[in-house]
């Protein structure tokens, strides 16, 4: 077996019993990137030296005896707007091209207490705003199963090159469906978990309250494991939870799902929905049925709003978030600009591109006096029934299920005139981001295409353990072996 | 802008400002900034420091780095729970804070975190005694929030708009600010001084920050209007920037006054806008009218959780206030039995009731005369040199010595004041100083027998004097006996020997 097809809980065994070294993996990886990712485009920052430099010190560390962690000499993607020191931090944009960080990420800190080995930096949407990834300063990703196809957005990079074999595993961020909308569109795994579970610091802001990092891999297994390295409390994010005081549920592998209790949120099964997708929703449901689980339709009324308030809220946060962009102390700035505010504007001008400045300007007007009432205060609101509403369905429900995204991948540049249908991509994954709680996509099914399917399940806060029950369950019945041809 | 609301930008000359028009009455609210003296900054662990190298106390939250997230100072919280309690304000148990979006590049993130709608302390009030009377000032609230950076700018004017490049210092990034904002109750220009001097005064005994108007650490806004007295209804008010000094605040608030009612008394309009004080010319001038205001874009910072304040959590700031300048007049009336005005002397000036409660460390039976020195030639020789208390050279041990010799009838009042003049000077020991200089009192009978001996023989006009019923030639004579001790006599002991001699 190659190793670049390998899940890192196989890489591990392999490394733990001394079979391979950390090198060899890594030149494994790096020929697969050489090849593919000339038409995938999933990185921005890939340096082939400094990594095999890398894979030697972690070699070196086991062979004194160092101790195997799970991701130890694992090649990981690291989605660019997630901060390591000394390595740019581009989040695809032009403003911060030759932005190289000052500091370590916690989740990166945690990544390297395992000696991970980094990889490179994955592409994304710009500022991670976007559902296809098109909106980058880096050129478009291509999804490995169709390269006229998008990969999904924003961690499309993260998504793809995981998808194509190019990484192991990778992380993402999530702010209303970033992780799991590219897993669905690429046919792998990616979970977000509950908002607080993982540290923000030193994940570029897009919106405050709804960022989570998350993992991505080729089975859930990965996922889980990635997900326990990173999670935990964080002194330096006071949004972080911390759970001294909350019960941590735990997971067990191998557990059955008979009299799990399924929820399936009728508002989810959205009228634009691809009728393949549909179809594929519907005969993994039948699986868990099959299986022993008590599966009734359910409702989300408020969740009809989900993305009108998500595209107030999410705007009002990052025209906050990204005013700091400015060019005054670091990143690109207009050498010809006369005047400080000449210097802003033309310093923003060029740095952002469209997408990121429509959501600027779209968040300011909401947030001004006058608007405030009316949009993000009233959005709030809404935002708190869609919490409600949630927490009515788990106090009936151990997981709520449905699509990911109500089609599979869609042609590069198709959405790109037409955006409210470039924001419906996101119209089952966003209330999830509003309602803080957590979720995974997994592959269920090909369409006639030959495009992957994804299923979503999600848990009340704090519960991974039921979404992980439910999606190694299901992983295992449907046994998805299938791969692209890139 | 119409004709007649053109704008008496400044006044011809500052003396037409002063003058008082009995007919209008002044209303001035009062903003004071206070920078908290945390050992770290509001948001993140650096040190607070005041002229260290620049940028050497930063990290990646303070210098808005990408990522960056803020976490909130305990400390901070706790130090503006005191001032708000310290103030009389009700404490909000629920407060958050948010972001005030404006764009400046001494702003690292293009926002500052401060407070809104929930503010940590409300409705509180001051008591500012104006010796005939005592104005209470309400205080509308108090909020935290985070410092901006220093910008210097290149140029010979300094200004931002004139400079070829401008650098930033952010040391001063993310200091703990607090802000408390008064009721528009304050009447004069003196009465807004005298709240400044009391809030001073009160936030030193906190012991919450240095108070430095110099470095910046207290400063204050000023908002005034003018209106014809019994009038319900208010002017137009005018903000005030750059008020550094107690001596700016009264002097640009009285300019603003006449200015304010000269534009009346002409026929034109006051109009709301933001003035700065310039000293130079002792005089405001308009910054920015109220109409090109920003809109700050107000949201609660989402990185941020509020914060729950418990009832055990106000006991226990509440318990660590230490004794307020009102509590503690009461308790030099009561304890040392001083007069009231000589109580709220000592009271109202946190350093000179610190000196004067160490000097009563070391000698507590004579506060009066303690007291006395404080408020007498003490005082007088600080104010001819500009300097405080805390930078006299004398220690309040060694005062507190100086009254006790003269108690014990070591010295005279008369040489305690040349004594007291050479421990100003060098900050000696007055103990030293008379031992040295050998000027202790005389109070052995013996020596003083002899001595007066002497003066009777020699002065037998002056005996006789006495003998025949004039009294006061007894003066003459224990002149003589003065004169021959070099003044160390002690003359009441004088006295009373030549008194049993002549008798």
């Amino acid at each position: 077996m190659k190793l670049i097809s390998m899940k890192a809980h196989e890489l591990h065994e392999l490394i733990k019993k001394k079979e391979i070294k950390a090198e060899e993996i890594a030149k494994e990886h790096i020929e697969r990137i050489n090849e593919a990712d000339k038409k995938i485009n999933a990185f921005i920052t890939f340096k082939p030296e400094e990594i095999i430099e890398n894979a030697k010190k972690i070699d070196k560390y086991i062979a004194d005896g160092g101790e195997v962690k799970n991701f130890t000499g694992i090649p990981i993607a690291i989605k660019d707007n997630i901060c390591i020191k000394d390595v740019n931090t581009t989040c695809a944009s032009k403003i911060l091209a030759d932005y190289s960080s000052v500091y370590d990420a916690t989740v990166i800190n945690k990544l390297n207490k395992h000696n991970y080995l980094l990889l490179g930096k994955a592409n994304m949407d710009e500022f991670a705003m976007g559902s296809s990834n098109e909106n980058s300063a880096f050129g478009p990703v291509k999804n490995p199963w169709d390269l006229e196809r998008v990969p999904g957005g924003s961690s499309g990079g993260p998504a793809a090159s995981v998808a194509s074999f190019e990484a192991v595993c990778s992380l993402g961020s999530d702010t209303g469906g970033s992780i799991r909308m590219p897993a669905s569109l690429c046919g792998v795994v990616g979970f977000k978990p509950t908002y607080g579970r993982v540290s923000r610091y030193g994940l570029v802001a897009f919106a405050s309250s709804l960022d989570q990092i998350g993992p991505f891999g080729r089975d859930v297994t990965d996922c889980i494991n990635l997900y326990d390295v990173i999670s935990g409390h964080d002194e330096f994010d006071s949004t972080s939870l911390d759970m001294k005081d909350i019960k941590d549920y735990g997971y067990k592998h191998g557990q059955d799902i008979k009299g799990m209790k399924v929820g399936v949120p009728k508002e989810l099964m959205v009228k634009e929905i691809d009728s393949e997708v549909k179809a594929s929703i519907l005969d993994t449901i039948k699986i868990l049925e099959k299986n022993g689980a008590d599966v009734e339709e359910t409702t989300l009324p408020s969740i009809e709003y989900a993305l009108s308030v998500y595209y107030i809220i999410a705007p009002s946060e990052a025209s906050s978030n990204l005013s700091r962009f400015d060019g005054v102390r670091y990143g690109y700035r207009d050498k010809d600009a006369q005047g400080l505010r000449e210097m802003y504007r033309k310093t923003r001008a060029a740095g952002f591109g469209p997408e990121v400045k429509r959501r600027i300007m779209i968040g300011t007007y909401c947030l001004s006096s006058g608007y405030y009432d009316a949009y993000y205060e009233k959005a709030q609101k809404i935002r708190t029934l869609i919490i409600d509403d949630f927490k009515k369905a788990f106090s009936k429900y151990d997981i709520l299920v449905g699509p990911t995204s109500p089609t599979t991948a869609f042609k590069l540049g198709e959405r790109m005139d037409d955006l409210l249908l470039m924001y419906l991509s996101d119209i089952c994954t966003i209330p999830v981001n509003l309602a803080g709680i957590p979720a995974i996509s997994i592959p269920c099914g090909l369409s006639s295409g030959k495009l992957p399917i994804g299923f979503q399940i999600m848990a009340d806060t704090l519960r991974e353990d039921n979404i992980f029950k439910a999606a190694h369950f299901l992983e295992s019945e449907i046994n998805w072996k299938i791969t692209p041809k890139i | 802008m119409e004709d007649n609301t053109e704008n008496l930008d400044n006044l011809s000359n500052a003396e037409s400002a002063g003058k008082a028009d009995e007919r209008f009455e002044t209303i001035i609210g009062l903003e004071t900034h206070v920078e908290l003296s945390t050992k770290t900054k509001m948001f993140c662990g650096c040190r607070l420091s005041f002229g260290e190298k620049p940028n050497s106390n930063t990290c990646p939250v303070c210098l808005g780095h990408p990522g960056s997230l803020p976490v909130v100072n305990k400390k901070a919280v706790e130090y503006a729970m005191k001032i708000a309690l310290a103030l009389n304000c009700r404490i909000n148990e629920y407060t958050i804070f948010h972001r005030k979006n404006y764009f400046y590049p001494d702003m690292t993130k293009n926002y500052q975190i401060s407070q809104f709608d929930i503010p940590i302390g409300v409705g509180g009030f001051v008591d500012v005694n104006m010796g005939d009377y005592v104005r209470r000032v309400g205080i509308t609230r108090v909020h935290m929030e985070e410092d901006a950076g220093k910008l210097v700018h290149s140029g010979t004017t300094g200004r931002i708009s004139e400079a070829d490049y401008s650098i930033g210092d952010f040391n001063r990034a993310g200091t703990p600010l607090i802000e408390i904002v008064t009721e528009p109750e304050i009447k004069s220009p003196l009465e807004a001084k005298q709240y400044m001097i009391t809030l001073r005064n009160i936030l030193l005994y906190l012991d919450v920050s240095d108070c430095s108007m110099e470095e910046g650490s207290l400063r204050c806004d000023a908002n005034i209007s003018v209106k014809l007295k019994g009038s319900d209804k208010l002017g137009t008010r005018a903000e005030i920037k750059n008020l550094n000094s107690f001596k700016f605040i009264q002097k640009a608030l009285e300019y603003e006054v006449g200015r304010q009612i000269s534009l009346i008394n002409s026929g034109k309009k006051v109009i709301q806008q933001t003035r700065h004080y310039d000293d130079k010319t002792q005089s405001t001038k308009a910054l920015r009218s109220k109409e090109e205001a920003h809109d700050y874009r107000y949201f609660p910072d989402p990185d941020l959780v509020p914060i729950n304040i418990n009832e055990s959590w106000i006991k226990e700031v509440r318990d660590s206030i230490p004794e307020l300048p009102n509590q503690k007049e009461q308790r030099y009336n009561d304890k040392f039995g001083l007069s009231d005005y000589d109580s709220s002397l000592l009271a109202s000036d946190f350093e000179i009731s610190c000196y004067f409660e160490k000097a009563l460390a070391s000698y507590d039976s004579n506060a009066k005369g303690i007291c006395n020195w404080l408020m007498g030639d003490f005082s007088a020789f600080l104010n001819k040199d500009q300097i405080s208390i805390n930078e006299s050279k004398i220690k309040p041990e060694h005062l507190a010595g100086l009254v006790k010799l003269i108690d014990d009838g070591k010295i005279s009042s008369k040489i305690a004041k040349s004594v007291f003049e050479e421990m100003y000077l060098k900050g000696t020991d007055p103990n030293e100083i008379i031992k040295e200089k050998g000027l202790e009192q005389i109070s052995d009978e013996h020596e003083l027998e002899s001595i007066i001996k002497e003066v009777i023989n020699n002065n037998p006009d002056a005996v006789n004097q006495y003998k025949s019923g004039k009294v006061k030639a007894i003066g003459f004579l224990v002149g003589q006996v003065m004169q021959k001790t070099k003044g160390k006599a002690n003359p009441t002991l004088v006295n009373e020997i030549i008194i049993k001699k002549l008798s």
